[in-house]
């Protein structure tokens, strides 16, 4: 495969190694592959990588390596890292309560797509989800494999405040809402696993490259694993 | 322990420490001083360690005071402060009495600020760091910016830090064009768009904050549109929105964005920037990488050297630094202490 990758400045600094411009999964998993492959054997003066849909950032000291020689570095391993066939990331099974408070827009997208909300939450939850990147805020997730049918534009106004753990659809990507905040986004469902813990020995669940899907429960449930978790329990944990 | 008490003050006064570095992938950015030169510098006058957390204010400042006698340092370009109403000078070792009332603004000649006490400001660390990140309410004091009434817990230190002072000040504002390397989407303008950012003036607007500061100027249309696939930013990329209202990221901007970044800002003259306040102007050159790197090196020469020139002052140790005021300052001797 001819190499599409451009490696752009970013300042004096970093480099964003752009893959393709596009947003396609293998595109993503060889930018994840590359992020693998500099975090396991990193160039001299690499200070930090930021990988994102069809990007990575590569953030640099040019203290300890030269802009030239970390492009070059780049490129050499660019020429030996390639998009593995499958997705390698881990499986999250991700407990989600439809509709509800959280979930305040189940019934009315279900209605526009000519689908009752029981229908529409099988097509949902049906899918297998990947996190193309992390990003906008704290532990935030991105995730490609919306089924088409379910792609719902955003809202122009965003609404003031989204709570934490509110599943969304965005356009042809969906969500789950780290912190709360102001969001254009539609929501369908919460969960009360908290990707995001600050004070949590792992503070971040979720990382580029897993693969995500949500399991229906009740609300009843939703606040007993809420409950759990407020208790300091894991209530959930990769495949 | 110690006890930082805030009477007043403006609404972008926060903890701040070197930042919270290593964590963008998650969406983290590192948050960490406007004006890193002048944080530094705030630290090293107390005697405390570069890790340590102090207060960052922008203009107008602020009015605090302590429970116990500490010693402080106030830092910033042209930063005015008084205790007890009489002037004192910035860039020096202060001695404070307990419940002295310490006034501090504005910031003549730039706009960020910081006030170092000694012991360092010890709110509890989040995600191995101090810095507030105000828009996710990350660290510092409850995540949020000082308001009057906070009481601020400082680390107990052994014994006052001798009286430190300046040696050399901050490298002078010169109002040359800001250095920008082109891109990384610069390939979405018109080369004369292209033509029209690198000739034109641009003004800082009002909306400036730690995530960024707007400019107000001519529209600066993206040919190929205002909307990118969303990847990775750095403070000083300059992102321009559909509005073609360039906007330059700074210390707590998120990780990534969706918009065209035309250039982005270089590393020696990123700190002018953060200090340029609204109103003022900004016109902006294009250099190569190559030129942006042996700037970079030459400025951190610089400020390493404006470090080294902190010193122990050597006319005995005062019973207060009222004796500091202003004036004396230019009496004031001193020998190399090193960069500690």
């Amino acid at each position: 495969m001819v190499s599409k990758a451009r490696i752009l400045h970013c300042g004096e600094q970093a480099f964003s190694v752009e893959i393709a411009n596009e947003i396609d999964e293998t595109v993503n998993r060889r930018v994840i592959a590359l992020a693998k492959d500099l975090k396991a054997d990193p160039p001299d003066g690499l200070v930090e990588l930021v990988p994102s849909y069809r990007s990575l950032l590569v953030c640099f000291d040019p203290g300890r390596i030269t802009g030239k020689a970390m492009e070059q570095a780049l490129r050499d391993r660019l020429d030996r890292v390639h998009s593995p066939q499958e997705s390698t990331g881990a499986l999250w099974h991700i407990p989600a309560v439809y509709g509800g408070e959280v979930g305040l827009d189940l019934d009315d997208l279900a209605g526009e797509k000519g689908l009752s909300p029981r229908e529409f939450i099988k097509l949902h939850s049906g899918a297998t989800y990947r996190i193309y990147m992390i990003g906008f805020s704290p532990g935030f997730c991105y995730l490609g494999g919306l089924p088409e049918a379910l792609h719902t534009p955003r809202l122009p106004q965003p609404r003031p405040n989204i709570p934490q753990g509110a599943i969304g659809i965005g356009g042809q990507q969906g969500n789950i809402n780290s912190v709360a905040g102001p969001s254009g986004w539609r929501f369908i469902a919460w969960t009360p696993v908290k990707i995001f813990a600050p004070e949590r020995p792992e503070p971040f669940l979720l990382r580029a490259g897993a693969r995500v899907r949500f399991v229906p429960i009740s609300a009843d449930e939703g606040s007993e694993l809420a409950h759990r978790q407020a208790g300091g329990e894991i209530i959930v944990r990769p495949q | 322990m110690p006890v930082l008490q805030v009477l007043d003050t403006g609404p972008l006064t926060t903890i701040q420490d070197a930042g919270r570095f290593g964590l963008r992938a998650f969406g983290v950015s590192q948050a960490g001083p406007m004006d890193r030169l002048a944080f530094d510098m705030a630290n090293l006058l107390v005697g405390n360690a570069q890790s340590a957390a102090a207060v960052e204010f922008a203009s107008p400042g602020g009015r605090f005071r302590f429970d116990t006698n500490t010693a402080v340092a106030v830092t910033g370009p042209g930063v005015e402060l008084s205790i007890d109403g009489a002037a004192m000078a910035a860039h020096l070792t202060l001695e404070i009495g307990a419940g002295q009332d310490l006034r501090i603004g504005p910031v003549r000649d730039g706009l960020w600020g910081y006030l170092a006490v000694a012991g360092g400001i010890d709110t509890p660390p989040v995600l191995g760091s101090r810095a507030t990140h105000l828009r996710f309410g990350l660290g510092g004091h409850a995540g949020r910016s000082l308001v009057g009434g906070d009481r601020v817990p400082v680390a107990s230190t052994d014994g006052a830090p001798p009286i430190r002072i300046a040696g050399r000040d901050f490298p002078k504002t010169d109002h040359t064009p800001i250095r920008v390397i082109l891109g990384p989407q610069d390939d979405y303008f018109d080369p004369d768009v292209i033509a029209q950012f690198l000739s034109g003036t641009f003004q800082v607007s009002t909306r400036v904050d730690r995530m960024a500061s707007v400019l107000d100027g001519a529209p600066l249309i993206a040919a190929r549109g205002h909307d990118i696939i969303s990847d990775g930013t750095v403070p000083g990329a300059i992102q321009v929105p559909g509005s073609g209202q360039p906007l330059i990221l700074m210390a707590d901007a998120q990780t990534t964005g969706g918009y065209p970044k035309i250039a982005t800002i270089i590393g020696a003259d990123l700190r002018r920037v953060a200090q340029t306040p609204p109103g003022h102007a900004l016109l902006f050159a294009a250099v190569t990488s190559e030129e942006a790197e042996a700037a970079l090196l030459g400025c951190r020469n610089r400020h390493r050297a404006i470090l080294k020139s902190v010193r122990i002052a050597e006319f005995g140790q005062p019973g207060t630094a009222r004796l500091f005021g202003a004036n004396l300052i230019s009496g004031v001797w001193g020998r190399e202490t090193g960069n500690e």
